[in-house]
């Protein structure tokens, strides 16, 4: 007899114990998002320190960062579009909505990478100063979680075909909730470089 | 729809995998991972006990020859004397191997996987998949670290705790080389398992508990193991961000950590035109950042062995935990001022005195939840009936350790004390007393308690017991005397200790702490025969040997595949319900449905 490995949480839907969360995938992302989070204060507990060391030469913003930051908020936008329409919209609609989300995901990830050369080009590299090599240390660590987002959406696109519906455990959701941290997680990075 | 997709990964996941190599090897199973975890650290402890052997070899006897070494290192130990730089490799591997890839793994992820899903009442954990690349990712890990000692110069030379600019300079001493690469590079593939199996552990207890295990009806070991997780995931960013900094100072030519002046090996580092290679940077930043993970890490270490010191000694007092509330509360307590502590590291590092002053008040306040978890094991002990089995001198151990380790940190903990401790053998006493100590008799003691869920046997009770008496004596007489010697002066990391006149004549203390950590290390080949002749032939232990009541217990040794053979318990009490009065035996199950016991509140 095959084992029922989803039992427990069965029970609890059905008036078993409190479970602080009901899906367990849900709850798993928030606490790595929360790790994520202590990263990023991390580099933030750095940052602010190593701002009061005298040899500290602030860079003015690559204006092109702020159409990036466009891109990544629009591409939020549509994400989030496609998570609320899930159950009602048809199947074309949301790969469409959930494939526009990922190819401005690229588009701001090319732009920043965009915005590195043109610093290059004005002589402007990591050990240049402290501001540079955070700028390109933030930069590249945020810029790697959102590969890593760009990646699990590929799977999510993959899987949503092959089933020919959004499958089980809201993957959609789940997808929104990390990619919507990561613009915000940006907003807070171009505040912390550049305006704080 | 849904319910379609839902059925499909049961079924994928029911049936037990059959090959060897997806049954024991790239397992999805805690139980199996857990194990893995448990020999992995094993196997490690194995060389971070060699190399401690070899340093007490070099303070015991520092201008001595060995002959036989040089054969076995013949770089080493030219003419048969051990290099210096070669000393520093070792104090630094033994601390980083037995800090995290063995006292963090073996109670932590060994016991953590085991246990967690079997007490919570759950199939498996949460994500079996995330679970089993987090083995595989800390394997790779292991690889690299032990893969270090054969790179270039040898492995990272600069303590376990990495200082810049030791760390950050390629050049500083022959270990700051590949070998310092490498120990970034093993630090981050374990920190990405930890991390992995922290969320693991976070969601299964909250999320994957069986219906009627209330959080106040968990044993103190789930408590610990939860807590332990929440530090983790919280402590260990601050390092992996402090890491990739430094990777970017050695490598790329920044300055986070590095100020401007520096000279290295007589050689000022400038470029062509006299400016100074790298400028503004702060070594202390590193010390910020590393011990920021660095004290939640200690208490990563010893959480678990208070959780099984507790429900061990329960069951052998056949009684229940006194303060079971007060103990949660402490543990809370002790894992939440582990964050605001770091600072009683750094002391002498030019600290503000009013910083140093609030980082000394947080530390001693540790000192109150401790006291309440000593004073509730000392309560259960009271007018007990105490049964003296291996796992029980375990747990009184940990308790022996936790008290007299612990009164040494309240003398570091005050930071003028500190300016004259700071950096001496009395340091090293306490933290190998309280954190390693307590740690490794903790797992000690969970080994022989739950081996009936690893391996379906008991652990002979004879040898363990001789195990335990070496163990505890040989531990006090090695790291005892050391305080001794810190109040006299002794420092830490120092590679002959003869060249000062006013420590010479500590000499002979030192060969007895060599003397009793050779004995220490011996010992353990006591517990290495009976871990593996009891794993193969040792009594078949039966679902329940102990009368213990927790979950795990309500299961065959080892547990099947799926964890119960028939439908998950229901909980309808918390695990300490032992010789409760009116009761028909001396201890009554978690699963007991029967209307005594569990006093009113849980």
């Amino acid at each position: 007899m095959p084992i029922d490995f989803l039992e427990a949480k069965r029970a609890r839907h059905s008036g078993g114990a409190p479970a602080l969360a009901a899906d367990p995938a849900r709850f798993g992302l928030w606490a790595f998002l929360g790790t994520v989070t202590m990263l990023f204060i991390g580099f933030t507990s750095a940052y602010i320190l190593r701002r009061t060391s005298a040899d500290w030469a602030p860079l003015a913003a690559p204006s092109l960062l702020w159409l990036n930051t466009a891109a990544l908020l629009a591409s939020s936008a549509t994400l989030e579009s496609a998570r609320r329409r899930q159950t009602e919209a048809s199947l074309t609609v949301l790969l469409r909505l959930v494939l526009a989300t990922g190819l401005l995901g690229l588009l701001f990830a090319g732009g920043q990478l965009l915005a590195w050369r043109q610093l290059a080009a004005q002589g402007v590299f990591l050990a240049s100063n402290p501001h540079s090599s955070f700028f390109y240390v933030l930069t590249g660590v945020h810029g790697l979680h959102l590969l890593g987002g760009l990646v699990w959406f590929a799977v999510v696109l993959a899987r949503v075909r092959q089933l020919g519906h959004v499958p089980r455990h809201d993957v959609l959701g789940l997808f929104a909730t990390y990619w919507h941290f990561l613009a915000l997680l940006w907003l807070y990075l171009l505040l912390l470089l550049f305006v704080f | 729809m849904a319910h379609a997709v839902a059925s499909h990964h049961e079924d994928a996941h029911a049936h037990a995998p059959q090959s060897f190599l997806f049954k024991y090897i790239f397992s999805k199973d805690h139980k199996v991972i857990g194990i893995q975890y448990y020999l992995t650290a094993m196997f490690m402890a194995l060389i971070a006990g060699a190399l401690a052997m070899m340093v007490r070899l070099q303070l015991g006897w520092p201008t001595a020859s060995w002959p036989m070494l040089e054969k076995i290192f013949p770089q080493s130990f030219a003419g048969g004397i051990m290099e210096p730089g070669f000393y520093t490799m070792l104090f630094t591997m033994h601390g980083t191997i037995m800090v995290f890839f063995v006292l963090s793994t073996a109670p932590v992820s060994g016991f953590g996987n085991l246990l967690i899903p079997l007490q919570v009442g759950a199939r498996d954990m949460a994500f079996p998949f995330l679970n089993g690349l987090s083995f595989w990712t800390f394997f790779v890990g292991c690889i690299v670290i032990l893969t270090s000692f054969f790179v270039g110069a040898g492995a990272a030379a600069g303590g376990w705790t990495s200082y810049p600019p030791l760390s950050a300079l390629k050049g500083a001493v022959p270990g700051s080389e590949t070998g310092q690469t490498f120990w970034i590079i093993g630090m981050v593939f374990f920190i990405a398992s930890f991390t992995m199996g922290g969320l693991n552990f976070v969601t299964t207890i909250l999320n994957l508990r069986t219906k009627g295990l209330s959080l106040l009806r968990m044993p103190l070991t789930l408590w610990a193991m939860f807590l332990v997780a929440v530090l983790g995931l919280l402590a260990f960013p601050a390092l992996t961000a402090a890491s990739l900094m430094l990777v970017f100072d050695r490598h790329f030519g920044t300055s986070f950590f590095l100020p401007a002046g520096i000279v290295l090996n007589n050689i000022p580092m400038v470029d062509g035109q006299g400016h100074s290679l790298h400028q503004g940077g702060s070594p202390l930043l590193w010390q910020h950042l590393f011990w920021f993970l660095g004290h939640p890490e200690v208490y990563i270490l010893m959480l678990p062995a208070l959780g099984f010191t507790s429900d061990i000694m329960s069951c052998f007092a056949r009684k229940a935990i006194f303060g079971y509330k007060s103990m949660v509360g402490a543990m809370i307590a002790i894992a939440t001022l582990s964050f605001v502590v770091w600072g009683h590291h750094m002391f002498i590092s030019g600290m503000s005195p009013y910083l140093g002053m609030a980082f000394a008040v947080g530390t001693i306040l540790i000192a109150v939840p401790s006291a309440v978890k000593v004073f509730n094991w000392l309560a259960t002990l009271w007018q007990s009936r105490i049964q003296y089995k291996t796992p029980m001198l375990w747990a009184l151990g940990v308790v022996s350790l936790f008290i007299s380790g612990g009164l040494s940190g309240i003398w570091l903990g005050q930071s003028a004390v500190d300016i004259q401790l700071h950096d001496t053998y009395f340091v090293v006493a306490h933290f190998h007393l309280i954190m390693a100590g307590a740690a490794l008799f903790g797992v000690f003691g969970a080994t022989s308690f739950w081996f009936p869920k690893m391996f379906g046997r008991l652990m002979n009770d004879g040898l363990g017991k001789v195990h335990f008496w070496f163990t505890f004596v040989a531990y006090y007489c090695t790291f005892f005397p050391m305080h001794y010697v810190g109040i006299a002066g002794h420092m830490r990391r120092i590679y002959t200790l003869t060249e000062y006149k006013y420590l010479a004549n500590l000499q002979p203390i030192n060969q007895l702490i060599t003397v009793s950590a050779f004995v220490l290390g011996a010992s353990q080949l006591v517990f290495f025969v009976n871990f593996f002749w009891s794993a193969l032939k040792g009594q078949p232990a039966g679902e329940n040997p102990w009368g213990a009541n927790g979950l795990e217990w309500t299961t065959p040794s080892p547990p099947p595949h799926g964890n119960w053979p028939g439908a998950i318990p229901e909980v309808h009490r918390w695990p300490y319900d032992y010789s409760v009065p009116d009761a028909p035996a001396d201890h009554i199950l978690q699963t007991d449905p029967a209307p005594i016991g569990e006093k009113k509140g849980h």
